[in-house]
């Protein structure tokens, strides 16, 4: 069977099966919006976003962890400039950041000082946000009017002010 | 253009313990949820960055309201003279990507937008007044905080680019003026303790500038596992005074054992800044470095503190080009030449 693109409705060529908490995700992508995603790699070699998620490592534990699944940081590109890709690497390297932090900062593992009024409430919230604001983005660059109204829905159906927006 | 560049900044002031203190300064760096960080973000996102920040009621309200400079609309020596101020730091004067500064009227305010974080707000203020300026950046935290969500976890607190920032994401800092550790060769030492107490020390432009006029900036490294407050009082309470305390000791050590030696340092800078033809910028600090010492000291009285303040900065390249109508190169020969000239006519003027 032929896939479309999910993001423009060309023929897919890239396609990857996720397995995650025992659900099935499937993505299909066209060659174009492949490599917007990340999903380039020269002939011959596997596509770095797939190969970080392949699961044939001697600790897939570790792989997995190796880059960051909301803007792509890698743990190496990390270690080479010390600055993070986004709020989600936090959750990503979580592992590695634990030592370094704690040793930064005195011992210290945990926040003490102010929270804010009004925030996103947990991590996960605001990275689920981040990921839908990127699709509908695309959604609309793309001119998917329809896709970018369920998307803008299922964004609203998050609770809280989406980003920016006045309450 | 607003204007900001003909303003007399606050620079010039003095204030509590200003022997030592020159200023003091709070920055809070945030985040905004659901946004890739600046480094990794897109254009696209970063313009996205400046116009949530810039919908705040901050930049339209009333007189206090912040005027925003975007930079790519503004010259090599206007982005100079705002480092100069300390409103904004090398590194964003020197970026090539959407970024835009927000100053208060009184300038003591600066919040940058897409500096390392996509907000670096700070309060700046003269002498030693580090609960002051916390309490004007916690206003206008809380003014942000009213209309953006910014990155935030229970665990790490708020969310930075550098993880060595997260929690508070909180830095107090001083200007201290250190020329008695300087002279007495302790200066070694005092950066030893500092690493031990978890403090940096940097130039008097922060972070990868060299000092110049025994002037050091020094701030805290801690921000996770203290509150704001926490981090405040230690910084404030025990780590300033005893800075000042080692300075003030060095000082005294110094007029003790060597008074002719001091003195006849002070006339000759005084004498020199008032009568060169051709001054270079390094000279210069060094020179008013060496009066400010003598002046703190009451070795001499002329031209005075608040000049020696004003002349610190108005000698610098930015500030020297916008006066005098020079180039920005501290190797070409007018600058050196004019500002000779505007620190003799300022020092003969206050005498």
């Amino acid at each position: 069977m032929e896939h479309k693109c999910d993001l423009c409705d060309k023929p897919a060529q890239v396609h990857e099966v996720l397995i995650k908490n025992g659900h099935k995700h499937e993505i299909h992508l066209c060659p174009e919006c492949a490599s917007a995603q990340g999903y380039g790699g020269a002939a011959g070699q596997l596509p770095e976003k797939i190969a970080q998620k392949m699961p044939a490592t001697a600790n897939p534990v570790e792989r997995k962890a190796s880059a960051c699944e909301n803007c792509g940081m890698t743990h190496a590109a990390f270690r080479r400039h010390g600055i993070l890709g986004c709020p989600g690497c936090y959750q990503a390297f979580e592992k590695q950041l634990e030592p370094l932090i704690s040793r930064a900062q005195g011992g210290a593992t945990h926040h003490c000082g102010h929270v804010p009024d009004r925030h996103s409430g947990h991590l996960d919230r605001q990275l689920q946000r981040s990921r839908l604001l990127k699709q509908l983005n695309e959604a609309i660059a793309t001119e998917q009017y329809e896709r970018a109204a369920k998307i803008r829905d299922s964004i609203h159906g998050l609770s809280g002010p989406l980003l920016g927006e006045q309450d | 253009m607003s204007g900001w560049e003909h303003g007399t900044s606050w620079l010039g002031e003095s204030g509590s313990d200003c022997d030592v203190v020159l200023s003091s300064r709070v920055r809070l760096a945030r985040n905004l949820a659901g946004v890739p960080f600046v480094g990794k973000a897109s254009d696209p996102d970063r313009n996205e960055v400046v116009g949530i920040v810039r919908r705040s009621h901050l930049f339209t309200e009333g007189n206090d309201g912040l005027t925003w400079l975007e930079m790519e609309g503004l010259s090599d020596r206007e982005r100079m003279m705002l480092v100069e101020r300390h409103l904004i730091s090398h590194q964003f004067a020197d970026a090539t990507f959407p970024r835009g500064v927000a100053l208060s009227p009184d300038e003591r305010l600066s919040v940058m937008i897409n500096e390392e974080d996509h907000l670096r707000m700070q309060s700046l203020a003269p002498g030693l007044a580090l609960r002051d300026a916390f309490e004007r950046v916690s206003d206008i935290r809380d003014e942000f905080e009213s209309t953006i969500d910014f990155a935030f976890s229970a665990r790490w607190g708020f969310l930075t680019a550098c993880p060595t920032n997260v929690g508070c994401g909180i830095r107090f800092s001083v200007m201290l003026h250190l020329p008695g550790l300087k002279m007495t060769e302790e200066l070694g030492r005092v950066r030893q303790a500092a690493k031990d107490l978890h403090l940096a020390v940097r130039g008097c432009h922060g972070e990868g500038s060299e000092s110049s006029g025994d002037l050091f900036q020094i701030s805290n490294q801690i921000t996770l596992g203290n509150s704001e407050e926490e981090l405040l009082d230690k910084f404030r309470d025990d780590v300033v005074p005893l800075l000042m305390k080692y300075e003030r000791a060095s000082r005294r050590l110094i007029l003790d054992k060597r008074r002719t030696m001091l003195e006849d340092k002070v006339h000759r800078a005084l004498a020199t800044l008032g009568s060169a033809r051709i001054l270079g910028l390094n000279e210069g600090t060094r020179l008013l470095s060496m009066l400010r010492l003598g002046t703190c000291l009451e070795l001499v009285e002329k031209p005075g503190l608040p000049t020696i303040h004003r002349l610190l900065l108005q000698l610098q390249p930015g500030h020297l080009s916008a006066a005098m109508g020079v180039g920005l190169e501290d190797s070409d020969e007018d600058a050196r030449i004019v500002r000779a000239e505007l620190v003799r006519r300022t020092i003969e003027q206050a005498g």
